[in-house]
């Protein structure tokens, strides 16, 4: 292993090769990039977002602040923690300065989702998290155990315990093997799990092929999104190790005393050859004397206790490791990295007597206490409460099904949380209505000297505060933090929002509780009191890409069609996005290269629907079935306008309104007989046409019976226009009387049409003569190629439709309202009942809002330039320069168009007042002119309505 | 009769590709009669409509039962949707409506509203737990459940069986949850000869 | 994503609901004869509470049927739900 200097002996494994800031390295199988580099000596990893400060691998897990890199190969992928990211052959990374860069190509990786459900969820499958899963899988619960590391053991895969005899990675790995062989239980190993929600909606990302680099599969999903509903939920998610602010804990070399515990035993790799420990508490020992064994010289341990556990001194003792109790680490020093500590007694910090001294040393292990994982759990709404003996806080009470277990409730020894993870196991199983079985076994565990109190020290006093660095990622310091403070802030969460502390993507795993307890030190108050930021979702990072999962792309919203489809598509169609539909927008006409543009199109669309005949695909406009005896009560009491008096065989137009008077849909209504309507609505309001009717037979009027079932896709439909439809109607349906007196406008007939069912409207949404033909829409394509069949028909897009009923001054409901315009506004006082006792929205119209004479009307704007077209949504003023802001604004343009039959373009606009400004001038923008545009009618073209019957 | 055309028809030749592979057996049946039934559960009507078609309309949310070759789904505490094969729409709406006798009951021929595809096979389950929120354990979601709900964002009615299950789309949106289900299937489908397995 | 029991249904996802607002809001019996304020109140103004909230939800993507439920806005817990037409249950 001379390539990896520190490497231990007997390390073992496959040798992958991999590069970091350029340079080559080798690493074993198993590691992380986090150890691979330590394995090779590299210390410096990254540097620091606002300092620029060098930083190195701080911890083991997702709770790094500094080691931050970004993958270069074979994907890009910024602000990874090289401690999560597991080394493969052929990675190449770099180590950042605080941020990353996003990808400068698509991914080619594929993500999706998956919905779970099971009984009991358990989180972490560290000792306690794999007894709480074992107890409740094997009495036949349904469990789903997930863990965000590589292998299953939590804090078993750092430590040199045993259990039943075997090793503790031995016995986990042994233990969640047999556990995913149950039926009814799943292991989903490296998964975090990100977010826990109401109702135990939990949310999980699993890292499937990401371990692989270049080798993985192309049709596996990399990351996948568990969206997880458990019955019961056991967070067994363990402890943060924390460290103490004092002078250059920042530096490389200064590493978490656990973290340095598990590179030296699972990883097999030696963080650095003369260590000086500075801890709290008795856990950094067992670390100490770790690394120890595995060949560090351990110069010293400073413990902030008078007293440490008896057995520890004692363990120390045996080896010659020196105990400086009621000691501090007052400074780290070095170049670039750690080359010195200085420690000094207590008390000399704290203004009293006693030496400095100078320790040489590469590493620095710190312990400053454990503070429990407890960010699902108040997550969830589960209450938190501060733990003196931990220094540290704790679930207090739940809000959901969900319990913590192990050390994320505070539980310290290894038996312990074995025990307190098969009692949640057990209660889990009881929730669930399972039998609970009396006896469970726990694994035999070594004896644990009994723990001698933590003491809890944040901060090591100083008269300078520059490098005690409390939040690493964000660079914030103990001395912003009294700033923070000096200014007056006395909640963690402003001084959060003040200095940023906590708010890097690290969340603050390490940072959190140490700013509120520098935080309480300079208020002179408990941590107790002032308690703890906000926990919120996601735990750790998760890429956009996995949230996107398979709605991405082609899959990203649904593209709905109709039975027409492929026609318009062969023939070349342009479409718009119509809510979800596509709708063809026009037909250039092919054979020209590149074809006719969007204009030429249009024009010669709209002069064949004026002067020939045309077609358009209709088929998304909504459609209702209302059936039963009170169908004709129930659509007078929706409509503005009568329909009851519709007769069966005849059509009405009709609008509705909100009950605030405000135009909601539109459409014709067609009376199949006396107990049944066929209403149609526009295309982006067929549903909630339909929600609005059952809202209101269900919730108001239970008493009439009536139904309402869509038929939006059991037709589909050909809108015929023309003054040649009639005649190419007549060839395709012969039994069809089409004479203007047999077939007159506003009625229906069924009859055959290209020898399919059909039922034929005679309806213009155009002003033109024009039919709307309807058949199943399994025969709609066969309908269509039959119009089209003769060649003489033009087919037309929903551009020419546009241009057509504007023309004619048929408003679009969602482009020429917007919730705020009645029928009134629209010059449609018509269609509003005066003889109905009541309607959705008539006592709206009786508000003194609804009738002020400056609301905006419906009206038609002439540009004086006829070749100027108007961009839709510009805002019209009175004058030809403008004003001083705030501009005042009259009203807008709504709908803007060339027309063929005005030789002209125009357009439609909400307006102020606007009828009554009929041949007034006002003035819109168009680029960076004021063009003068004159208000009239909204009904620009044959206004008398002589067209219709051709 | 001129040419139908059914919604997923498109799909046909890559359904039987991705069925081929391991994956999930998927296919459109298409053209089957469907009828939307309205009618209040405690009428009359709701008890010949039952003799009538041969099975009683079942009263169990989110349940379905066979009655010859009908199969009647639980849509609505008043709402059932009646499922027959292709042609039988006109005889069922004269049954059904003769069976009402004049009493207030919506019956509407919906045949061509929705189509109906078939995800059967071992991994049936895993392909639609990529988009459903539904339990569909066994013990659950066994044959003779039926649910409307929604699979990624298509709304479906979801119909379970012996081998897997038949899911009704909305025409309009057959393409879509098509392609979805193909993009699913992908990794349960064992890759043509020569390519990698997934690890 | 909470979970919400239809009373039809059973636990579905509240992706599948649609929202409607303060419950036991009638329309009013005659419109005509209420004052400009009195009908603007029904129009525009609700309760929002914090705590117990009786509300309208439908089940949209499912059965299609409207029904209120109590849901504590403070922990959004549904404390019951219950069909459109009976009174809203009393809560201890
Ligand atoms: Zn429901």
């Amino acid at each position: 292993m001379s390539g990896q200097p520190y490497r231990r002996e007997g390390a073992t494994g496959r040798v992958l090769r991999f590069r970091f800031d350029g340079q080559e390295y080798e690493g074993l199988e198993g590691d992380t990039l986090a150890s691979a580099l330590l394995a090779n000596g590299v210390r410096a990893v990254a540097s620091s977002i606002r300092l620029g400060r060098p930083r190195g691998v701080y911890a083991a897990g997702c709770e790094e602040p500094n080691a931050l890199v970004q993958i270069e190969e074979p994907f890009p992928e910024p602000m990874l923690q090289a401690t999560t990211v597991e080394l493969y052959d052929g990675l190449v990374a770099t180590g950042l300065p605080g941020q990353g860069r996003l990808a400068d190509r698509p991914d080619p990786a594929r993500y999706d989702a998956v919905h779970a459900h099971c009984d009991v969820l358990v989180v972490g499958a560290g000792p306690a998290g794999i007894a709480a899963a074992g107890v409740a899988a094997r009495a036949g619960a349904r469990v789903i155990l997930a863990d965000e590391r590589p292998e299953p053991g939590g804090s078993l895969l750092g430590t040199a315990e045993t259990l039943d005899g075997r090793p503790g990675r031995e016995w986990a790995a042994g233990e969640v093997a047999a556990l995913a062989a149950l039926p009814e239980a799943r292991v989903l190993g490296r998964t975090t799990v990100l977010g826990h929600y109401d109702d135990n909606y939990v949310i999980a990302v699993e890292r499937r092929t990401n371990h692989l680099g270049a080798a993985a599969p192309a049709e596996m999903a990399r990351e996948r999104v568990w969206r997880i509903r458990a019955k019961r939920v056991v967070l067994a998610t363990g402890g943060h190790e924390r460290f103490v602010a004092f002078a250059g804990n920042d530096l490389p070399g200064v590493m978490l005393a656990g973290a340095a515990r598990t590179y030296a035993n699972r990883h097999r790799v030696l963080p650095g050859r003369r260590a000086v420990v500075f801890t709290t508490n008795d856990s950094a020992y067992a670390a100490a004397l770790d690394l120890a064994d595995a060949g560090v010289e351990i110069a010293a341990i400073a413990d902030v206790r008078q007293a440490p556990g008896e057995a520890w001194a004692a363990r120390c003792a045996e080896r010659g490791i020196e105990v400086l109790t009621g000691h501090v680490v007052t400074a780290a020093r070095g170049e670039g990295e750690v080359s010195s500590v200085e420690t000094a007694p207590r008390s000399k910090t704290q203004g009293a007597g006693g030496e400095t001294r100078e320790i040489p040393a590469d590493l620095l292990l710190v312990s400053g206490g454990w503070s429990p994982v407890v960010h699902l759990f108040s997550q969830s709404g589960g209450t938190l409460r501060y733990d003196e003996g931990l220094g540290a806080f704790t679930p207090g009470e739940a809000r959901q099904a969900v319990e913590a277990a192990g050390f994320a409730r505070g539980v310290t020894t290894l038996r312990g949380c074995l025990e307190d993870g098969a009692e949640a196991g057990r209660r889990a199983l009881s929730a669930a209505g399972l039998a609970v079985p009396s006896e469970i076994a726990v694994p035999a565990v070594g004896e644990e000297p009994p723990a001698a109190p933590a003491e809890h020290l944040w901060l090591v006093e100083s008269g300078d505060y520059g490098t005690h660095f409390v939040d690493l990622q964000r660079d914030v310091t103990v001395g912003e933090v009294l700033r923070a403070v000096g200014a007056g802030l006395s909640s963690v969460e402003h001084v959060k929002r003040y200095t940023t502390a906590g708010t890097a993507h690290d969340q603050g795993k390490t940072s959190g509780l140490l700013t509120s307890g520098v935080v309480a030190h300079a208020l002179g108050v408990e941590v107790a009191e002032l308690g703890t930021t906000t926990f919120r979702a996601p735990y750790t990072p998760v890429s956009f890409a996995a949230l996107a999962g398979r709605d991405r792309g082609p899959l990203h919203d649904p593209v709905r069609v109709t039975a027409m489809h492929e026609w318009h598509v062969a023939r070349g169609a342009l479409f718009e996005n119509v809510g979800q539909w596509k709708r063809p927008w026009y037909y250039p006409r092919p054979g020209e290269d590149p074809g006719e543009d969007m204009e030429a199109a249009v024009l010669r669309e709209c002069r064949a629907a004026r002067e020939d005949v045309a077609a358009m695909d209709a088929s998304t406009l909504g459609k209702i079935d209302v059936v039963g005896p009170d169908a004709a009560v129930f659509l007078d009491r929706l409509y503005t306008n009568m329909m009851s008096t519709l007769r069966a065989g005849s059509i009405r137009y009709g609008v509705m309104c909100r009950a605030d008077g405000m135009v909601f849909d539109d459409g014709t209504v067609i009376r199949l007989a006396d107990d049944r309507f066929l209403v149609t609505t526009t295309t982006g309001n067929a549903a909630a046409v339909l929600d609005w009717m059952e809202e209101w037979l269900q919730t108001e009027w239970p008493d009439l019976r009536v139904h309402c079932t869509s038929v939006t896709e059991q037709w589909a439909t050909v809108a015929l226009v023309g003054p040649r439809s009639r005649e190419v109607l007549a060839r395709l349906a012969p039994g069809l009387a089409v004479d203007n007196d047999s077939f007159p406008f506003m009625t229906w007939r069924d009859t055959e049409v290209a020898g399919i069912e059909a039922r034929v409207c005679r309806i213009s949404f155009s002003g033109e003569l024009a039919y709307e033909i309807n058949v199943s829409s399994w025969s709609g394509l066969a309908l269509w190629e039959a119009v089209m069949a003769s060649g003489e028909v033009t087919p037309y897009g929903t551009e020419t439709m546009h241009v057509l009923r504007a023309e004619k001054g048929f408003p679009i409901v969602g482009q020429d309202t917007d919730g705020t315009v009645t029928p009134q506004d629209l010059g449609m006082e018509w269609i509003v009942s005066k003889k109905k006792a009541d309607f959705v929205g008539k006592r709206s119209f009786a508000r003194a809002d609804t009738s002020r004479p400056d609301r905006k009307h419906l009206v038609g704007l002439l540009p004086e330039d006829p070749g100027v077209l108007l961009p839709e949504g510009a805002h019209l003023v009175a004058t030809s320069s403008l004003p001083e802001p705030p501009v005042p604004t009259l009203g807008f343009v709504t709908s803007s168009y060339r027309s063929a039959a005005l030789g002209r373009t125009f357009a439609l606009a909400l307006v102020s007042g606007g009828r009554e400004r009929a041949g007034e001038r006002l003035y819109a923008p168009v680029g960076a002119d004021l063009v003068p545009v004159t208000v009239t009618s909204h009904v620009l073209y044959d206004p008398e309505g002589a067209r219709r019957d051709g | 009769m001129a040419e139908r055309r059914s919604p997923a028809a498109a799909f046909a030749a890559r359904f039987e590709a991705a069925s081929a592979g391991g994956g999930p057996r998927l296919a459109e049946i298409p053209f089957l009669t469907q009828i939307d039934l309205r009618v209040d559960p405690k009428s009359p009507a709701a008890e010949r409509i039952g003799t009538a078609i041969g099975v009683p309309l079942p009263l169990e949310p989110g349940t379905a039962v066979r009655g010859g070759d009908l199969t009647v789904l639980w849509l609505g505490p008043d709402e059932w949707l009646l499922l027959g094969p292709d042609g039988a729409a006109p005889g069922l709406v004269e049954r059904l409506t003769e069976a009402a006798a004049g009493e207030p009951v919506s019956v509407v021929d919906v045949s061509a509203q929705r189509t109906t595809l078939v995800v059967a096979g071992e991994r049936a389950r895993d392909v639609l737990a990529h988009g459903c929120a539904l339990d569909l354990h066994p013990r659950v979601f066994g044959p003779g459940r039926c649910a409307q709900t929604t699979l990624a964002r298509a709304g479906v009615v979801l119909v379970a069986g012996e081998d897997g299950f038949r899911m009704l789309v909305r025409s309009s949106f057959a393409a879509y949850v098509a392609e979805w289900l193909l993009d699913a299937s992908l990794e349960y489908v064992t890759p043509p000869a020569g390519e990698a397995a997934p690890a | 994503m909470l979970l919400i029991p239809c009373p039809w249904c059973g636990p579905r996802d509240e992706a599948e609901f649609h929202y409607g607002g303060q419950a036991h809001v009638a329309y009013p019996e005659d419109p005509a004869a209420l004052s400009d304020e009195e009908w603007a109140r029904y129009l525009f103004f609700r309760d929002n509470p914090k705590g117990l909230f009786a509300e309208r939800w439908s089940h949209t993507a499912g059965c299609r049927r409207w029904f209120n439920a109590v849901r504590d806005t403070a922990t959004n817990e549904i404390h019951a739900v219950y069909r459109v037409g009976e009174p809203r249950p009393v809560i201890a």
